[in-house]
């Protein structure tokens, strides 16, 4: 019986990082660390965080700075690290002419795990995704919210102390989201696995994560506990104007004032105000620029709010 | 909470350590293939030949009349040869979809984020190719030698050939590497098998044929190390100690065969990565 690696205070740390794709900066000089638990990394699409993965994998090597994955230098021990992460790919990814049990059990095998010990890893791993009825099927035929699943089993089965998920609910139906979605909490929360979630919807880091890291452009711009990035360091209003050009000139006068501002359905506007100034300075901007509020609200920053305000600000 | 909680706890058993994975892949992709009749159908054809070398080391060593048949150095050589055909279609056959199909399955990123390292992934798919091109050269003509012994019921035929055993390993070996690592190269360039076997046999009959090209204006066969196939066979006399087939110097024949094999690590080594890097 192997006893379990003690698991470090920070489970992942980038110093200074900066990762090349030819003339293309994919990372600019991140320094970050995740804690221990569920994280989310998040960011639009192109920020990055498939590239940190990838480089915290070792599939692409940094120009410069240094990562440490469960305590281990990237560079220095890479495999050590393999041997305790999962990793589940955004792109579909899976052994071709393989069932899924098979698939699932070769992984393990992969990861160290004898013949026996993987084929019933594979099983229990299965039936936890809910693919348990489909386990004998061939992965081809599998929908695409299968395949997220056994993508997930393949990153589980070997039991690993940090799994990367990327993009864990793409392709997926409503219902399918959710169960992925449970699973990744119910991991984290119940299994003792670190999770870290990358993904570029808000929803989904803010169901499954208590901390977040918010990339733009290949470089960290906010991150700490969602609850905590969420305080208010000014007041967060819905607005909704009547504007003969639309809200588009409005919206551009008020972040060229310096408000944060973004659209949201049914052309509501979430416009954030630093400081204490409350309503007044939109009342003024509306003023100046005649136009007409037609309804104004406080509201509760949301994640998507603290997502805005550093992806503007970045 | 998801009725599927109940299924998943932590493992606490035994993990191997890290190097051995090449053989996990290697054994799954030895069984995949071997779980195919028509591999199982090309196999069995393959040994055609030995079973009629053996009724001639048979007659030769039980029949008078049969004495012409004896066998010598040659007979294994010729052996060798005739195996080439079986040697090109189980090649293309088992070797084409061995990274093609990954690839195009993006199996890389699984198998790159497991611990083991690009080199033993290529390792273990060279192992699966290398494993059964030898059941197709090697073991039988090993076998040969063995039947040789029993059938004539004394060592002298293999005191008086010692060399045979290390040059059946040696030629064997130098030709399944090859092969293999060829194929392996051409087989990470796409994500097609279908294309990989055209390249294969690209390489095997464009490079014949403009040998034959080359020869029809010169009329000598200076030039033969042109051709990958007649490169192994030149080298494979000289391993049997006997007259090789072709003028062209063997140092020739040994060097194309190098730059061969250095090529396709070369090719391997840019092509078989965790991502794809288009800069």
């Amino acid at each position: 019986m192997s006893e379990p690696a003690p698991i470090p205070p920070q489970v992942v740390t980038l110093e200074s990082v900066t990762v090349n794709y030819g003339a293309q900066v994919a990372l600019r000089d991140i320094t970050t660390a995740f804690a221990p638990g569920a994280i989310g990394l998040l960011g639009p699409n192109g920020a990055g965080k498939s590239t940190m993965i990838k480089a915290l994998l070792g599939f692409v090597v940094p120009a410069r700075g240094r990562m440490h994955v469960l305590g281990l230098d990237v560079a220095q021990s890479p495999l050590e690290i393999r041997a305790r992460i999962g990793y589940m790919p955004e792109n579909d990814g899976h052994i071709p002419g393989m069932n899924a049990v098979s698939f699932v059990a070769y992984c393990a095998e992969l990861s160290g795990l004898p013949r026996a010990d993987a084929m019933q890893r594979a099983h229990e791993v299965l039936f936890y995704v809910g693919l348990g009825e489909a386990r004998y099927r061939n992965v081809e035929t599998y929908s695409t919210g299968m395949k997220q699943r056994i993508k997930l089993a393949q990153a589980l089965v070997h039991d690993p102390d940090l799994l990367f998920l990327d993009e864990p609910t793409n392709g997926m139906d409503p219902a399918g989201r959710d169960e992925m979605l449970e699973l990744v909490k119910d991991l984290a929360a119940n299994k003792g696995v670190n999770v870290i979630v990358s993904s570029h919807l808000l929803p989904d880091i803010e169901y499954t994560c208590r901390s977040v890291v918010v990339m733009d452009k290949g470089r960290v711009v906010a991150q700490g506990p969602i609850d905590s990035l969420k305080q208010p360091r000014g007041q967060v209003f819905e607005l909704r104007v009547k504007t003969p050009d639309g809200p588009g000139p409005f919206v551009a006068t008020l972040r060229a004032a310096g408000l944060e501002c973004h659209a949201t359905e049914d052309d509501v506007m979430r416009v954030f105000v630093p400081g204490d100034g409350g309503a007044h300075a939109v009342f003024a901007l509306a003023a100046a620029h005649q136009v007409q509020v037609r309804h104004l609200r406080p509201s509760v920053p949301t994640l998507e709010d603290v997502f805005a305000q550093a992806v503007g600000e970045a | 909470m998801p009725i599927h909680d109940q299924g998943y706890r932590r493992y606490s058993g035994t993990r191997a350590p890290s190097g051995r994975a090449w053989s996990v892949i290697a054994a799954a992709g030895i069984r995949t293939l071997f779980a195919k009749r028509a591999f199982i159908g090309l196999l069995l054809l393959s040994w055609g030949p030995f079973l009629v070398r053996a009724v001639q080391i048979y007659a030769a060593a039980n029949l008078p009349q049969a004495q012409f048949l004896a066998p010598d150095a040659k007979m294994f050589r010729q052996f060798l040869d005739q195996q080439e055909v079986f040697l090109f279609f189980i090649t293309v056959y088992a070797g084409t979809g061995l990274i093609a199909n990954d690839r195009r399955a993006n199996a890389l990123q699984i198998y790159l984020s497991k611990p083991l390292t690009r080199v033993e992934y290529i390792f273990g798919k060279f192992a699966i190719l290398l494993t059964l091109l030898l059941l197709v050269t090697w073991v039988p003509a090993v076998l040969l030698v063995i039947i040789q012994v029993m059938f004539a019921g004394s060592f002298s035929f293999f005191l008086q050939h010692l060399f045979l055993l290390p040059a059946i390993t040696v030629f064997s070996l130098v030709q399944v590497a090859s092969i293999s690592l060829a194929m392996l190269a051409l087989s990470s360039l796409s994500r097609s098998s279908r294309y990989v076997g055209v390249l294969y046999a690209g390489l095997i009959f464009f490079s014949q044929a403009l040998y034959g090209i080359v020869r029809g204006i010169t009329r000598d066969s200076t030039m033969a190390w042109l051709s990958v196939p007649l490169d192994l066979q030149q080298i494979g006399d000289v391993i049997f100690r006997i007259e090789p087939r072709f003028h062209m110097p063997i140092w020739s024949a040994f060097l194309m065969i190098a730059l061969l094999i250095g090529v396709s690590i070369a090719i391997l080594e840019r092509r078989v990565r965790g991502v794809e890097v288009v800069a």
